[in-house]
């Protein structure tokens, strides 16, 4: 069983995130689930939601403790919250930023989502869409295939930019 | 059709194939997005129904009540605090023999103010006349809904059934859902006592203490006869859409010296306790009570018992280890835990296998065996 756990805050689409993973994860012939953790929800307070992919059916609705993947959508985040924490000594680290982010390990990677979204200019209520440019960089980590990415993306939304996005941050990952 | 869903909009989804004629609902958390779910696909002509925003839960199941008694498939959902707020009419239901069908999407009491997962809002409605079943995935929210429909409007049950899912760990999580075509599996609803208006009847008058008490004993007869009718219903949806049901879900129990006992989505994270078990060579097994309401009869004699009750009668003791021991005699070992959603994780349930003590009761995390 692979675990993620998605660090963002509330408004920044990292609920929709894992749903969309879980949905392409599905795609790709997998068992899939999302669950997101809800706290005293409100806009800007850090959250957290759950992934889980595997080849036989998923009976954990516990929270993940000990993920193989962290994805990190605002890096303001790592100064209130140890994302890192429980992180499996061979895991992976996904960051929405620009640049690498000191304290983050050799397992670090980063691709600047934030950028990839305004580019196409995805921006709802203010806020730059960060839930579909992130399936590309998962499917380059090897998470979910890109086809599939690309057609959970195509189920949950009408607008071609979201698919442009995630092919973006495809090509932009360093791996 | 293979697809993703969460809990609710599995719910949701069940309804619109089920196509209620009236649907009346007050949004709360974690429920909301059934009932959104629902006005969407009236709004948009997915589903033939009337939908009545009414101004509270009380009124939303007085309004299923109307409408149930003029002849007409109702549905509504609710959680906590709106399932208590409707006590009264969920009592008033059941004595009407109406075969309402409501989603319950359990969560803790206040105050503490808290929306997350426990039982103890559905076993407050224990005693009211409802059929009740707890569901453990995504797929099993669906089947079990559609079933609701059937088993409540058998004429020889006529009484409304509860759907029970956990809050947020079962309403919110993603999980793979495969629809049906439902055919002809639910019969054209037809209620013996609707009104009509060509023969009128007095619905609910003074009723004396003879009337009344043969009343309260053809509901216990009915609820008798339903366990019955779960099976037919259950199996007759085996047949035709390939997913068996019963009143409880037994996992790696046959050999079992231990069995462990919960319901909702614990009682699907106890079979991962159990294969660890399994691996360090216990012989544990897990079964997850299903149907609450009526209570199902459990063999577990010769084996140790360990409850987990998600809910709590104050002064008396878990409800679901107590039921247990008063139908089988045995004592278990009875757990508290998952109140107000506590984290309980498979390997903290593997714990209460391995440090189990038949006959004492334990508050996971809080207090030691008492």
């Amino acid at each position: 069983m692979y675990e993620i756990r998605i660090h963002s805050r509330g408004g920044q689409g990292g609920v929709t995130a894992a749903k969309l993973l879980a949905l392409a994860a599905f795609r790709d012939g997998k068992h899939a689930t999302a669950c997101p953790f809800y706290g005293a929800e409100r806009r800007g307070a850090p959250v957290v939601s759950f992934v889980r992919i595997d080849d036989e059916p998923i009976k954990v609705y516990s929270q993940i403790h000990e993920p193989d993947l962290v994805i990190v959508l605002d890096t303001s985040i790592m100064d209130v919250v140890d994302v890192l924490d429980g992180l499996k000594a061979d895991g992976t680290v996904l960051l929405n930023s620009a640049h690498p982010v000191a304290g983050c390990n050799g397992t670090c990677r980063h691709v600047d989502l934030t950028g990839i979204a305004l580019a196409q200019n995805l921006v709802v209520a203010g806020s730059p869409i960060l839930n579909t440019p992130v399936l590309g960089a998962l499917a380059k980590v090897g998470i979910v295939t890109l086809p599939s990415a690309l057609q959970a993306i195509r189920e949950m939304f009408s607008d071609e930019r979201n698919v442009k996005a995630a092919e973006a941050a495809y090509e932009e990952l360093k791996i | 059709m293979l697809t993703i869903a969460t809990g609710n909009r599995a719910v949701a989804d069940a309804v619109k194939a089920a196509k209620p004629g009236v649907i009346a609902a007050y949004p709360i958390t974690p429920q909301t997005e059934i009932v959104e779910q629902i006005a969407e696909y009236v709004t948009a002509g997915d589903l033939d129904s009337r939908y009545i925003p009414v101004e509270s839960e009380h009124s939303a199941m007085a309004a299923c009540i109307g409408a149930s008694v003029g002849g007409v498939r109702t549905f509504t959902a609710t959680s906590s605090h709106g399932l208590l707020y409707m006590h009264e009419m969920v009592h008033w239901a059941a004595g009407a023999r109406l075969p309402i069908v409501m989603a319950n999407v359990n969560r803790a009491l206040g105050p503490g103010w808290n929306t997350w997962a426990e039982h103890t809002d559905a076993f407050s409605q224990r005693d009211t006349g409802w059929l009740q079943v707890f569901v453990g995935t995504v797929q099993e929210a669906y089947d079990a809904t559609l079933m609701a429909f059937k088993i409540a409007e058998d004429e020889r049950v006529l009484l409304p059934v509860m759907v029970n899912l956990d809050g947020f760990t079962l309403s919110h999580i993603t999980q793979s859902l495969d629809t049906v075509e439902l055919g002809d599996f639910l019969p054209p609803f037809r209620l013996p006592h609707a009104i009509d208006t060509s023969n009128p009847l007095g619905y609910g008058p003074m009723t004396g203490p003879a009337d009344y008490f043969r009343f309260r004993w053809d509901i216990e007869r009915s609820m008798r006869d339903a366990r019955g009718v779960i099976t037919e219903v259950e199996r007759e949806f085996a047949e035709r859409f390939g997913r068996s049901y019963g009143p409880t879900e037994e996992y790696r129990c046959e050999d079992a010296d231990v069995v462990v006992v919960a319901m909702g989505t614990l009682g699907k994270e106890a079979e991962v306790a159990i294969d660890r078990l399994r691996d360090e060579g216990v012989r544990a097994g897990s079964m997850r009570l299903r149907w609450f309401r009526p209570f199902p009869d459990l063999d577990l004699s010769g084996r140790d018992v360990v409850v987990i009750d998600r809910d709590y009668s104050f002064g008396f003791g878990g409800v679901v280890a107590h039921s247990l021991k008063s139908k089988t005699g045995i004592e278990p070992y009875s757990v508290i835990a998952g109140l107000g959603g506590q984290e309980v994780t498979y390997n903290d349930i593997a714990d209460f296998v391995r440090n189990r003590h038949p006959g004492k009761e334990m508050w996971f995390g809080v207090s030691d065996h008492v």
